[in-house]
């Protein structure tokens, strides 16, 4: 690899992590149309940062920027406050506005200069390393490296510092208010972080895709655990991966590297939603049809348990009279006599003891509205599960 | 025990969108009881224990606890919010959610260790729920949840307890538990208050009773004031209990 393939990497991979820690939080707060709307609405900022300094990367930007993208928080919390609009409507009023702001002053006094719409929304990471950070002389590496790893050391302090703070705000604002942790605070000083981390990634993977790196490695890492910690360091680990995999994928195919590193992103949440051990689209899926097979099953017994006469036991009747298609009614016989709930003479079926014993609990724990109480005695008698 | 005055309501008025929802409530709830508010639905109940808390501001009036302002107070108030007000699908377990309550005596940045810990693991046992301590929040029923907030405001170790609504939703078993701690609460010198819908249970779980609807009715023991017509009063309507106090 050469030196600038090592440094586009890292500097995707700072940004990753930047962006995958804020947004862990703001996806938890419900709040990731948020992230969209800061992204956003920190052009007229950065633009007018740019007219003072004439220079892309000075840190003013980055502090006219951030404060453009706390602007817009408060903004729509004000419009949603006076309850005339909800919250979407009030992010779909505010941010286009200002952006648009940001928009027109550029066509009208930067047209000649290297900030146009086209980087502002896209990035390039591949110039990253051309713009070098120099001391009297001596090259330090590119300066979109040192940017976002401050900002990545400074969000990360604030993490260590206050994780307690922000899990307790982020779960219960009203208990962390009466613990004297301050919701406002928080809610400010996530949305400030994110902004800051928003501008140090624009340069690099543009205003759009910043979005995809803040939420899809967080929504990602929501499926796949039941734990705060172990959520931020999946979604971490996500971004890592999708900022190189990204890197290469767009080497190979010769495209923008941002785009790259978006589709990596999303294949990422793509597996997580159909493969997630507990929360994914199959698990969710094979769960919903077993408990269909078992309370058709239940069904079954019950009927069993009611109709002592054999013409209501006979094992075409299921087909017949309780209306079941061949393999459901096929499916269910299996699973209620693996379980040894019947037994099967002469095309009769009758219920065993163990069986007789099943159905009286249900019945009891049915009518006395007890589900939990079903589901472990479920896990009680059955040997296999449907 | 009963002389000492806990919290302290003085011309409380709360306003939302200029609307009274409390108006010009003055209370005075001694220490060491056991209180229940009631009152119909929009009568300011969940409203006052959070002016009580900060939480609300109020557009006049002031709350007292221990003679001192709620905010140089905060440690020894402990709040059990509604079960329905946070995402029981936050990705948490059930004693990590219990030593938040230790969040405030710690302070700022520092964090909870093996002593929280064990304090959060003492309260998860008062309340039954040890067997689920590393259970995901979003796996509990109703009632397991309103028992981890429970013990989230026991953890906490505080003099006054606010509840709203703590047996909302929850089965029986889980109430007489409950009921059984804020006994408890009530027998160690702890003011416990409770916003409260099952107006047939007043009698016999609490000592203390606010009747409220916008304005105070009516507060004091239960034996004394729970009557027809002071619920006349509250709800409105020709009231009558079944069960005398």
């Amino acid at each position: 690899m050469s030196q600038p393939q090592i440094e586009i990497q890292l500097i995707a991979m700072l940004v990753a992590v930047a962006c995958a820690i804020p947004g862990t939080f703001l996806v938890l707060r419900k709040m990731a149309m948020i992230s969209d709307a800061i992204s956003h609405s920190i052009l007229p900022g950065i633009v007018i940062g740019f007219f003072i300094t004439q220079d892309l990367s000075s840190p003013l930007l980055i502090v006219l920027a951030a404060a453009t993208g706390v602007l817009t928080v408060v903004m729509v919390e004000f419009i949603q406050k006076t309850g005339l609009v909800k919250e979407d409507t009030a992010i779909g009023l505010v941010f286009p506005a200002l952006f648009s702001i940001g928009v027109i002053m550029i066509a009208r006094h930067a047209n000649d200069v290297h900030l146009d719409v086209d980087a502002v929304l896209l990035g390039e990471l591949a110039f990253a390393p051309f713009d070098r950070f120099m001391v009297g002389g001596t090259d330090l590496g590119p300066k979109a490296l040192w940017v976002i790893g401050s900002i990545l050391l400074i969000t990360l302090i604030l993490l260590f510092s206050f994780f307690k703070e922000l899990k307790v705000s982020t779960f219960d604002s009203q208990l962390a208010a009466t613990l004297g942790f301050s919701p406002a605070l928080m809610h400010y000083g996530l949305m400030t972080t994110a902004s800051v981390t928003t501008v140090g990634a624009f340069d690099a993977v543009g205003a759009i895709l910043v979005v995809a790196l803040m939420i899809a490695p967080a929504a990602t890492a929501y499926l796949l655990t039941e734990d705060l910690k172990k959520m931020l360091g999946i979604a971490v680990g996500v971004g890592l991966l999708s900022a190189i995999g990204g890197y290469w994928l767009a080497n190979y195919l010769d495209a923008s590297i941002a785009g790259a590193i978006t589709s990596v992103l999303g294949l990422f949440f793509f597996a997580a939603f159909l493969f997630a051990p507990h929360r994914g689209w199959i698990s969710v899926w094979r769960k919903r049809r077993r408990q269909r097979i078992e309370v058709s099953m239940l069904t079954f017994l019950l009927h069993l348990h009611n109709h002592k006469e054999e013409s209501e036991r006979h094992i075409d009747h299921l087909q017949d009279h309780i209306n079941w298609q061949r393999v459901r009614a096929k499916s269910v016989l299996r699973l209620a006599r693996n379980n040894n709930m019947i037994v099967i003479e002469n095309k009769i079926i009758s219920l065993t003891g163990k069986g007789e014993q099943f159905t009286d609990e249900a019945i009891q724990h049915i009518t006395s509205d007890k589900t939990t109480a079903l589901e472990s005695m479920k896990d009680e008698f059955f040997l296999f599960r449907g | 025990m009963k002389d000492k005055i806990a919290v302290q309501v003085d011309d409380l008025t709360v306003a939302y969108n200029y609307k009274p929802v409390l108006w010009d409530v003055d209370l005075k709830i001694p220490e060491g009881v056991l209180m229940a508010v009631v009152g119909p639905n929009g009568a300011g109940k969940s409203t006052l224990i959070k002016s009580v808390l900060g939480i609300v501001k109020p557009l006049a009036g002031s709350v007292k606890v221990f003679g001192k302002p709620y905010e140089k107070q905060r440690r020894h108030v402990a709040y059990v919010p509604q079960k329905g007000s946070v995402d029981w699908d936050f990705p948490t377990t059930a004693l990590d959610v219990v030593t938040m309550g230790t969040y405030g005596r710690l302070g700022w940045m520092r964090r909870p260790g093996a002593k929280q810990k064990k304090e959060a693991l003492e309260a998860l046992e008062k309340v039954g729920m040890l067997p689920f301590k590393n259970r995901q929040i979003s796996q509990l029923s109703g009632g397991q949840q309103q028992r981890i907030f429970l013990a989230r405001a026991l953890v906490q170790n505080a003099s006054v307890y606010l509840m709203d609504e703590p047996f909302q939703g929850v089965d029986a078993t889980t109430e007489k538990a409950i009921i059984r701690i804020l006994k408890d609460l009530r027998r160690t010198g702890k003011t416990v208050i409770v916003v409260h819908h099952d107006l047939q249970t007043v009698p016999e779980y609490f000592d203390w009773v606010t009747f409220l609807n916008v304005k105070k009715i009516a507060t004091g023991p239960v034996k004394e004031i729970f009557n027809d017509d002071h619920l006349t009063q509250t709800y409105g309507i020709n009231y009558k209990v079944s069960i005398q106090p």
